[in-house]
């Protein structure tokens, strides 16, 4: 087999076994840093000999041989090192086979779940929770997530590095939460695929592996979770959110490369495997949460089913949407939030409804010099008929944003209107 | 990217006789557990024998035509299918060799994006939109 064919068998098999191969020595060794490193060196070992003997017939087993090798012949130095110090009968009977207890079967997915809560913890940037877990869980290759992430190499080494040695100081332990922890712990692991997710969905081009494929990265990590921990509404409903948002990508853009914005958009390129898909991780999530929507990720999931179930604009159900963002609003109060609230009341009840809650919002000290609220202001005082304001309104939005495109499609609605 | 993996049928699938394959059927629905755990699946099926299928013909002026099933040829015709979502063909194919076959044949095929997003839109663009979904869960 060609080097280069059998690099990209050797990366498509760490893609698939490095997950479970960590979370297994991480379990042994208890410290994820450790195992990622033993892991690591049964993959060199994997690209310096296989080219030469072929790929082996279960290369996951083979890659946890390896691995287990390394470990052993680790420990025993360490042990013969320590031969004076310490309890030698002790910890001889406990490395007769330090890896006795890994099995790849019973336990793996468990592991797997942990290793998640921990390259997610709090204790960790969020930089360096996204970093890792990208790297420990998603199997991606350093270069590959600088890359992702636009910056140097290096950088993202020393920051991969830094997030072990912290977990490692901070005597991480390789569990995942109860009780009351398991929720703030979930929702640090869920802000950290959604994170990757959205920054797959600011990319632009594509070459082998590039920031677009987070987006994919992102939606597989969900997945893997929502299955590992299916009692958890918010994980299938973060699923259900990405799934039908990464529907749109194809519809986003017209001919000439500008923004679509999602009521113009061709809704015949939607991508509907994608909305299936998310409809039925909707489902479990609200089957899951009850008589009240669970988290913001469900709810947030429901709202884009909203647009995602209308076959035509002109279906969307503001009402439900409205109601929606009425609970959302509760649990996760924002200015932002509230905007977008009065933009879904105003295609509900028409748009004097929607300009009392903007003009209730523009009061607000927070939304001061915030160009989305003068569009949107701009949007309803035309519709109300009250050009001028609508046209001064579109002007002061066009001022105050900082972004070409959009300013030029403010400046375009002020011009139509005079 | 998304490949479709195509699983042929068998002279057996074909007769809808699944009787000697109950093992076959376990170990299945235990890789298919597998494919969902490693958030690759996005959709899989298997498909009733042709006997219940119809070929629709179209000559060269566009004139249709029904055929009623069964089709011959065992061996050329889709039993199943996967669409599962990998960054490589090279990562589909060693799920596949995962995969607990025997006497079969099974054809992978990489799906075409829909009109290629990448690089169509000026980043500016995206970035402005990626903070108004953030923010509105639309």
């Amino acid at each position: 087999m060609a080097n280069a064919a059998t690099h990209r068998t050797v990366e498509a098999v760490w893609r698939i076994e490095s997950a479970r191969l960590i979370a297994g020595l991480a379990r042994t060794v208890g410290d994820v840093g450790l195992a990622e490193d033993i892991a690591q060196d049964a993959l060199v070992a994997a690209l310096e000999q296989w080219p030469a003997s072929g790929v082996p017939d279960n290369p996951g087993a083979w890659l946890t041989a390896v691995a287990r090798r390394r470990y052993v012949d680790g420990v025993r130095r360490r042990v013969s090192f320590e031969r004076r110090a310490g309890d030698l009968a002790r910890e001889l009977a406990e490395t007769e086979d330090p890896m006795a207890e890994i099995e790849f079967d019973a336990h793996v997915e468990d592991d797997v779940l942990r290793l998640i809560f921990t390259a997610c913890h709090p204790v960790l940037t969020r930089d360096a929770r996204v970093a890792l877990t990208l790297k420990l869980v998603g199997g991606l290759s350093t270069e590959q997530i600088a890359r992702a992430f636009l910056v140097p190499t290096p950088t993202m080494a020393a920051r991969i590095t830094r997030a072990k040695k912290a977990l490692a100081d901070a005597k991480v332990p390789f569990e995942v939460p109860v009780g009351a922890e398991l929720t703030a712990r979930l929702a640090s692991v869920l802000e950290v695929v959604y994170l990757i997710f959205n920054e797959g969905y600011a990319a632009t081009s594509g070459e082998s592996w590039t920031r677009a494929d987070l987006c994919e990265e992102a939606m597989r990590l969900g997945r893997m979770l929502a299955a590992l921990a299916p009692d958890e509404p918010e994980a299938h409903g973060l699923v259900a959110l990405m799934e039908i948002q990464a529907s749109r990508i194809p519809a986003r853009a017209g001919r000439d490369g500008q923004l679509v914005t999602l009521l113009d958009q061709d809704r015949s390129r939607w991508n509907r495997l994608l909305i299936t898909h998310g409809l039925t991780e909707l489902h479990k999530a609200e089957s899951l949460s009850g008589s009240q929507l669970s988290g913001p990720y469900v709810i947030q999931a429901a709202l884009a089913a909203c647009h995602a179930r209308a076959l035509i604009a002109a279906d969307t159900d503001w009402t439900r949407i409205v109601a929606l963002y009425d609970v959302l609003r509760a649990l996760t109060p924002s200015p932002v939030v509230e905007l977008n609230r009065a933009v879904a009341v105003s295609m509900a009840d028409g748009p004097a409804a929607g300009l009392a809650i903007v003009d209730t919002l523009a009061a607000d000290p927070a939304m001061r010099g915030y160009h989305l609220l003068s569009s949107v202001r701009g949007d309803l005082l035309e519709r109300l008929g009250r050009t001028d304001e609508a046209r001064a309104e579109f002007e002061r939005a066009a001022a105050m944003t900082a972004n070409a495109s959009e300013r030029a499609h403010l400046v375009s609605r002020a011009a139509r209107l005079t | 990217m998304r490949v479709m993996v195509l699983v042929k049928a068998t002279e057996d699938s074909e007769r809808g006789d699944y009787a000697d394959h109950a093992d076959e059927f376990a170990a299945m629905g235990k890789f298919n557990e597998e494919l969902v755990k490693a958030g690759i699946m996005l959709a899989g099926e298997g498909l009733a024998p042709t006997s219940d299928g119809k070929r629709v013909v179209y000559d060269a002026e566009g004139a249709s035509r029904v055929i009623d099933g069964p089709f011959a040829e065992a061996k050329e015709l889709v039993g199943g299918f996967w669409i599962w979502q990998v960054s490589s063909m090279e990562e589909a194919v060693e799920w596949v060799k995962r995969a607990p076959f025997k006497n079969q044949s099974v054809e992978l095929r990489r799906v075409h994006e829909a009109e290629d997003f990448a690089g169509r839109l000026p980043q500016d663009i995206l970035d402005a939109e990626a903070r108004l979904r953030a923010q509105s869960g639309q």
